[in-house]
């Protein structure tokens, strides 16, 4: 019964779903996931901003004390920066392989490929930006209880920038997560109209 | 071989079951309070909101992982939760959320727990892992055993990933 109804709802949605348009669908979203992805990483790795801050004042002459802000101060945000550039490469490398590919011949490998690395993308990108998602949420609020003050009031451009890059590298996820989905449905598909056509072949003998 | 297979994955499913909840356990009776210069506070595991995060969804996949292992076949409620797994021609839908959900609530986790044991020199913040350090050493023990259910949980995915697509595999188990 498993085998029977597993039919049904592929073959549903291959019918709404035409081979030609399933694939150009699949290659707007991964354009723009890739966009989203690049502007993350691009946003969050040229975000600094310096602040000059008068700790003291010695008779007329104040104190200055410059400091500045960088991403890579925050492991949780070099770790965001490195998600998102690799996912941006990935959706790149998979643009091309799809509008490409057609000339090799990977021996029906490509497609669990496609979408084993779709799925293990998503995972990293949603623990990067999540990571980061919590970092900028300490930095904004502050810890009363460990005693770490906010920091957002004196850096206000560095907080909206890296607020910027979260919301595209949360955009970009919920495009991976469609993605994935859509390429797993391709291997069903495929993969059920093959076993279709091998379950035939073995039953003529008999 | 198809018994083989069956006790393998009830074993597997039963040692990720077995670390998020310790997990969430040993998160959760993470607390020590301590006395710095004049006042003392107390650091609990609720003081940030990633560790509640954390908590949290290792609470609702031990939860998920219980009824997996010892729910009745062919109740209603097997139905529901399992089948919507394995079933046909759709991807498997809850192993999938949970390894997601679990990746980044230990990123998140760790993320926390780094600014608190090497502090912040740029935004002023403190380490506090020297004066609290029985809870810091118990939030390590937890956040380890997170990511041993985030590795599991990751295999249990694929597995059932592999059992989807290969309809043979899952006509003889």
């Amino acid at each position: 019964m498993a085998l029977q109804s597993g039919e049904k709802l592929p073959m549903v949605i291959g019918h709404i779903w035409s081979k030609q348009k399933s694939r150009w669908t699949l290659l707007g979203l991964r354009l723009l996931a890739f966009l989203a992805a690049a502007a993350a990483t691009l946003v969050m790795v040229l975000n600094k901003q310096t602040k000059t801050f008068v700790i003291a004042t010695i008779g007329t002459t104040p104190v200055n004390l410059t400091l500045t802000a960088k991403f890579h101060h925050t492991p949780a945000f070099v770790f965001f920066a490195i998600a998102n550039g690799l996912v941006s490469i990935h959706n790149l490398v998979m643009i091309m392989v799809d509008l490409l590919g057609s000339k090799f011949d990977y021996k029906g490998f490509q497609l669990p490929m496609i979408a084993s690395l779709d799925m293990l993308n998503l995972a990293l990108v949603s623990g990067g930006a999540n990571a980061a998602a919590f970092m900028a949420e300490l930095g904004k609020n502050g810890n009363s209880h460990a005693r770490w003050d906010k920091i957002c009031d004196k850096f206000g451009a560095y907080c909206d920038r890296g607020a910027g890059a979260l919301i595209a590298s949360f955009l970009a996820l919920a495009l991976m997560l469609v993605i994935s989905f859509l390429s797993i449905l391709n291997l069903k598909l495929v993969n059920s109209s093959s076993h279709n056509s091998h379950n035939n072949i073995i039953a003529l003998p008999n | 071989m198809a018994e083989t297979k069956r006790i393998f994955t009830f074993l597997l499913r039963f040692i990720a079951f077995c670390t998020t909840l310790s997990a969430v356990i040993i998160m959760v009776s993470s607390r020590q309070r301590a006395t710095v210069l004049v006042f003392s506070f107390e650091a609990k595991y609720s003081d940030t909101p990633a560790f509640k995060y954390f908590v949290i969804v290792n609470a609702i996949v031990s939860v998920y992982g219980f009824l997996v292992l010892f729910l009745p076949s062919k109740s209603l409620l097997w139905r529901l939760v399992v089948a919507l797994d394995a079933s046909d021609g759709f991807f498997p839908f809850f192993y999938k959320v949970f390894t997601i959900l679990l990746t980044s609530s230990i990123s998140a986790a760790l993320a926390i727990a780094y600014v608190g044991e090497k502090g912040n020199p740029i935004a002023g913040w403190l380490p506090i892992c020297d004066q609290v350090t029985k809870y810091c050493n118990q939030v390590k023990g937890a956040l380890i055993v997170g990511f041993v259910s985030v590795v599991l949980y990751m295999l249990l995915f694929l597995y059932s990933l592999h059992t989807v697509l290969n309809p043979l595999l899952l006509e003889k188990s």
